[in-house]
């Protein structure tokens, strides 16, 4: 097998997302149009609550003359909201815009970055579930656009939320996984049994309904079923988020010994920085889109040196000084 | 033929799991159930209430819409609503990463679809004969048996074409899916001839599998008509099979591809 796991060339997408017309910028303007027209009860029509969409108690019974430029003035603005509705405009948001970077088999590859900067996408990208705009991505040497059933055969993903059918077990969960992956039923039963007894999960709990279980035990029957059908490539979004320290210390353990035990390549997106220190090889920083550094955390701390309080800098003072979160946080008016 | 074997288990995956799925909404499986029955006993009690001209075959006529109805719109539902129904879980992203061929994954929701509407059928089909004296001395079985195999593919056809429309849009995709339901329930015939419908409306008649799965399976059950009798409508009904369910694939294959690419796959997250 090769030894790149991945290789991402300039990978771009770009998601078109419909924007909301607000209804209350309608709401205002049908206010405005009463109160210029001398209507005293508009003061209250504008009050927020009262006023339920498409008559508002203020507007109602007043002079006729006030009625006929409302009535006008709602057919337009019912026109334009009916053609907001049917023809939403869009805007195009770009979640992650040129990244290229390789991952070497056998790393621990990790991806810091704030909420929304496209971490996420990228695993999506990677795992054949969303096409790139622009740019080339490759598992193993497999393009994941042209050659997506060979890739599919080597990833597997954990994602933060935990997508399952609630109201089946785990077991049923993970026995529907096998199948869909071909694996021996019988094998994975066991296996997926090992698993979760390793992650610190009750036998006798694989058989509840997992609504009934908590996100961090749905979250480790997520981490179960990725494993189940050994894959070379694991992508791992934010596997840990909602866990208390010691399922997260199991989590992680677990995934150094998969590295270790089935030479299995891992990405890693955290939010965590202690976790990124702990298990990655090497850290990217995505902020806006945009890789802002790749290094080792060892180096990406010794480029920062010291933080502002003089001690030795950490991964979290490289992040805030990278992705300039510190700073909004400190003046939180200039935030959005 | 390895291969072969590899996907149908791949497809035994999506059976399992529905059945599984039924299990755990037993409460509301049998409500269905029960709901499915009366609904059928009382469309057959018109069949024998004075008031509307009742007697002779009107019972079997109208209960030969009920039961073909309740398979096919079952069949149609399970069909189309799989997608939304993952959607909504929001498993559809891991469902459709596994390395398996697209074809299997519907396979599998057919096969599910069609065993489970026809154990419903059979039941409900078991309470309309302890109920009603139905006189079946000039119903030719064989020739029904095969009306439904074939109605059943062009079906499924239909919905895989409405499969795809939660891909598509994800909120105005399943109301899409019930308005053509809709469609179809009313000008198909399903409880009465096709020419008591509006001029307007008879030429959509003739564009619903439904329509000709109705005249066959009354020939047959009624009249005693031969394979040979309603062969027209059979090699109709096949054709639209024939052509629905690989258009159907390959319309599903570009709708998967269109959400890939404008990221509508994923409900959250
Ligand atoms: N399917 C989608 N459709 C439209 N926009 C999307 C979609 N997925 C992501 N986005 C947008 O792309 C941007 C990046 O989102 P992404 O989920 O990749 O961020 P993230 O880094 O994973 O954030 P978080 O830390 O909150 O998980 C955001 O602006 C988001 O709104
Ligand atoms: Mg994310």
């Amino acid at each position: 097998m090769e030894d790149t796991a991945l290789e991402c060339i300039g990978a771009r997408k770009v998601f078109r997302v419909k924007k909301e017309t607000r209804p209350e910028t309608h709401l205002s303007t049908e206010w405005s149009v009463a109160s210029a027209a001398g209507d005293p009860g508009g003061q209250d029509a504008a009050q927020p609550g009262t006023h339920g969409g498409k008559q508002g108690p203020g507007v109602n019974g007043h002079g006729a003359a006030i009625g006929a430029t409302n009535g006008r003035h709602r057919g337009r603005l019912a026109l334009s909201r009916a053609m907001a509705t049917l023809f939403p405009r869009s805007v195009p948001v770009e979640a992650v815009s040129g990244v290229t970077f390789s991952v070497k088999r056998g790393e621990i590859f990790g991806i810091l970055g704030p909420n929304g900067s496209g971490k996420s996408t990228l695993i999506r990208l990677i795992s054949t579930l969303l096409l790139p705009d622009d740019g080339e991505i490759r598992v193993f040497g497999h393009d994941v656009v042209r050659e997506r059933f060979a890739v599919r055969r080597l990833i597997n993903r954990v994602s933060v939320e935990a997508a399952f059918f609630k109201k089946l077990s785990a077991m049923e969960n993970l026995s529907y996984a096998a199948r869909l992956y071909d694996v021996d039923i019988r094998q994975a039963r066991r296996t997926a049994i090992e698993i979760l007894k390793r992650l610190g999960f009750g036998e006798n709990k694989a058989y509840e309904p997992l609504e009934d279980l908590s996100r961090g035990m749905q979250q480790k029957v997520a981490v179960a079923r990725a494993l189940l059908t050994s894959p070379v490539l694991l992508l791992l979004d934010e596997p840990t988020t909602g866990l208390d320290p010691v399922s997260k210390r199991e989590v992680q353990d677990y995934v150094l010994e998969v590295r270790d035990s089935h030479d299995t390549t891992v990405i890693l997106t955290t939010h965590d920085m202690q976790e990124a220190d702990r298990l990655c090889d090497r850290v990217a920083i995505i902020d806006q889109g945009r890789f802002v550094a790749l290094d080792t955390p060892m180096h990406l701390k010794a480029g920062l040196g010291r933080n502002g309080d003089g001690e030795a800098a950490t991964l979290e003072d490289v992040f805030f000084a990278l992705t300039g979160k510190a700073l909004k946080e400190s003046h939180p008016e200039e935030g959005d | 033929m390895i291969e072969l074997a590899r996907e149908l288990r791949r497809s035994y995956a999506l059976v399992e799991r529905n059945f599984n799925l039924i299990r755990r909404y037993i409460g509301w499986e049998i409500v269905f159930l029960v709901y499915t029955v009366v609904n059928t006993l009382t469309i057959a009690f018109i069949g024998v209430n004075p008031a509307t001209g009742g007697g002779g075959d009107r019972v079997l006529y109208l209960v030969v819409g009920a039961l073909l109805w309740g398979f096919l719109s079952v069949l149609f539902h399970e069909v189309a609503e799989s997608v939304q129904w993952e959607r909504w879980e929001g498993t559809i992203e891991y469902s459709f990463m596994a390395p398996m061929k697209r074809l299997s994954y519907l396979g599998g929701v057919c096969l599910y679809a069609a065993t489970y509407g026809a154990v419903r059928t059979v039941v409900v089909m078991l309470a309309v004969v302890a109920l009603f004296k139905l006189d079946l001395g000039s119903a030719n079985l064989g020739a029904a048996l095969v009306v439904l195999l074939l109605s059943s593919l062009s079906f499924i056809g239909v919905g895989l074409m409405a499969a795809v429309l939660p891909l598509l849009s994800p909120e105005k995709g399943s109301q899409a899916a019930h308005i053509l339901e809709a469609a179809i329930l009313l000008v198909s015939g399903v409880y009465y001839e096709v020419s008591v419908l509006p001029g307007w409306l008879q030429p959509l008649s003739r564009l619903s599998p439904a329509t000709y799965t109705l005249r066959a399976a009354r020939a047959a059950l009624l009249e005693n008509a031969s394979l040979r009798d309603i062969g027209g409508d059979l090699v109709l009904l096949l054709a639209i099979g024939v052509v629905l369910i690989p258009l159907g694939l390959k319309v599903f294959n570009w709708g998967e591809l269109h959400a890939m690419r404008t990221g509508k796959l994923k409900r959250s997250g």
